[in-house]
């Protein structure tokens, strides 16, 4: 026989039991032949020494993904290699005219335990080089590893999961970018954050790999000028990212548009937006009581992000509202507070509906402000369906709501009303609409009762509405 | 024993990973300071020493501490401490 030979098998795999004897013939004939097991150092019988590969060393260095595998060396070198059981081709190999006389001419094999989901990238950091460049914070035999990371002010006061170098890889799986591309400048330190450096802050939101578009994706949008997180982050008030997500990534990853949808329990909605929220402490430095000077704050700091139900083909989805094509996946980011409740268990016209929500939306802020704050309308389906029934769409439930919410100046001057907060004296007498052109964004969502919306009040930014805007970017593998 | 274990750093890494201890405060005027005794022997008279020189400065005391040096305080210790004082004077002596 020409060269050395190796054979990769496992006793849990009936092809590598079916060629026990093959291989029994291969040690009689080499005594430099080897077989390594995954599951049993005393299989295969028939040969007598065999090398024990349950640490599955040997098969990641020789990236073994089916047992049996013949390999065929040279000089140390490898220059043949089959799978499975392939009499032709092991006969090829060894140069054996008569290997495995008797037995069936092919048998597909089975996966080798390297192969197994999960279990690549531990071995490429047990054996290999993980490739992770970030700093290693060594802790020690007795540490608790989640308590290490309260201790270094990793977290928003939550546990995290600890940013082990596998959990890490397994993260960036999740994007086809580059570990060290420069995704942008973190405020409020402005520092670089790099795709590794996400990763290792999704990992510790709790993200699934598949999220990790999603996450780049908000981080971008957040970066944008117009969405001004250095302010946002800083603020006095209670706002802080919303993320809203559209398209066929959200089925893909499982998001919730339904049942309480801006509530707990979704793994995509709670860990997608504390992952922003985590790069936000942990790259940029933007932590309360530091640079983050928000006066009551509010649970949205924690995580805030949902799907859009985009399930009536009747609907204008948000992300086509905002210029991307249909079926093209989103998130679009908003500088907004918590959820501002909103009953409404009596209209059943949609202009009578139009002004009760205007109601709602009057009172963001302060009841006496206009033209300082954008909103979020939530539409719950028993509310939708009433503007559905009578045809409005998206643009005409806008129009309708603009129009609604538009107030007499006299109201709404400083000191009217016996109240001191308010606009300034010039608009008495006028007109004033409570938001600017495209100040108020539509999003369906929730479950199917309950004639209930919600309100997502935006960030009081006192500032020329142009230089604040939410936010929207297609989210890309 | 367990192989090194370590995780990777979330944040820029400008800051060394060693932490710094927390600053002292600026002056103790107006604070309470604790006096904890950690069970040795003769800890007692160099924190009563300690104790009669923050008095003459019209500092408030609040002597503290654990039965034995050999033991950790416990967590219900360290909290009935932390509600009574703004810093911790920790007694060692021999």
């Amino acid at each position: 026989m020409p060269g050395t030979f190796a054979v990769f098998a496992k006793r849990d795999c009936p092809t590598c039991e079916l060629v026990a004897p093959v291989m029994g013939a291969l040690a009689a004939r080499d005594p430099a032949f080897k077989v390594y097991s995954q599951d049993d150092p005393a299989f295969p019988e028939q040969v007598a020494t065999v090398e024990d590969d349950r640490e599955l060393e040997a098969a990641f260095r020789h990236r073994i993904d089916i047992v049996p595998t013949l390999i065929r060396f040279e000089d140390g070198v490898e220059v043949a290699r089959t799978e499975g059981w392939d009499a032709a081709e092991w006969r090829r190999i060894t140069g054996i005219a008569d290997l495995g006389d008797g037995l069936p001419a092919l048998r597909p094999g089975c996966g080798s335990k390297s192969a197994l989901p999960g279990v690549a990238e531990y071995l490429q950091v047990r054996f290999g080089d993980s490739g992770i460049r970030a700093r290693r914070v060594e802790f020690g035999d007795y540490d608790d590893e989640v308590e290490v990371c309260f201790e270094r002010g990793w977290t928003d006061g939550l546990p995290v999961v600890p940013p082990t170098d596998v959990r890490v890889l397994r993260m960036l799986q999740g994007t086809t970018r580059k570990p060290d591309e420069v995704v942008g400048l973190i405020p409020p330190n402005l520092a670089p954050c790099t795709v590794e450096k996400v990763a290792i802050n999704a990992v510790m939101a709790g993200c699934k790999p598949e999220y990790m578009p999603v996450v780049l994706a908000s981080i971008e949008a957040a970066l944008e000028p117009e969405f001004t997180l250095h302010g946002l982050l800083a603020t006095t008030y209670f706002s802080s990212p919303i993320i809203i997500v559209n398209g066929p990534v959200a089925r893909r990853i499982g998001m919730n548009c339904g049942l309480n949808a801006l509530g707990q329990g979704n793994r995509a909605n709670a860990t997608i937006g504390r992952a922003l929220q985590l790069i936000v402490r942990n790259v940029g430095g933007g932590r309360p009581g530091e640079a983050d000077r928000a006066t009551l704050g509010g649970p949205g700091k924690y995580t805030f992000c949902f799907a859009e139900d985009e399930s009536d083909a009747g609907w204008q989805p948000l992300s086509v509202a905002r210029g991307f094509a249909p079926g093209v996946s989103t998130v679009t980011l908003f500088q907004g507070d918590g959820v501002q409740g909103f009953v409404d268990q009596r209209s059943r016209a949609p202009d009578e509906l139009a002004r009760s929500l205007a109601m709602g939306l009057n009172a963001i802020g302060h009841p006496k402000m206009a033209l300082s704050q954008r909103a979020v309308l939530v539409l719950s389906p028993e509310h939708y369906a009433i503007f559905a029934e009578a045809g409005w769409d998206r643009a005409r439930i806008e129009q309708e709501l603009q129009a609604a919410t538009e107030r007499e100046g006299d109201d709404l001057v400083a000191g009217a009303h016996g109240v001191g907060e308010g606009m300034p004296a010039g608009m008495a007498g006028q007109k004033v609409p409570k938001f600017n052109p495209g100040g108020l964004m539509i999003v369906r969502a929730g479950g199917p009762a309950g004639l209930f919306s919600a309100i997502l009040p935006g960030w009081i930014a006192g500032r020329n509405h142009l230089e604040l805007q939410p936010v929207t970017k297609e989210i890309k593998p | 024993m367990k192989s090194p274990q370590w995780m990777r750093d979330p944040t820029p890494e400008t800051a060394p990973l060693k932490r710094a201890r927390l600053a002292p405060p600026p002056s103790l005027e107006g604070r309470t300071v604790g006096l904890f005794d950690i069970g040795k022997t003769r800890t007692k008279e160099f924190l009563d020493r300690v104790e009669f020189r923050l008095r003459e400065r019209n500092i408030r005391t609040y002597r503290c501490g654990k039965p034995t040096n050999a033991k950790v305080a416990t967590p219900e210790n360290l909290q009935k401490i932390a509600e009574e004082v703004d810093v911790v004077l920790i007694g060692l002596s021999d």
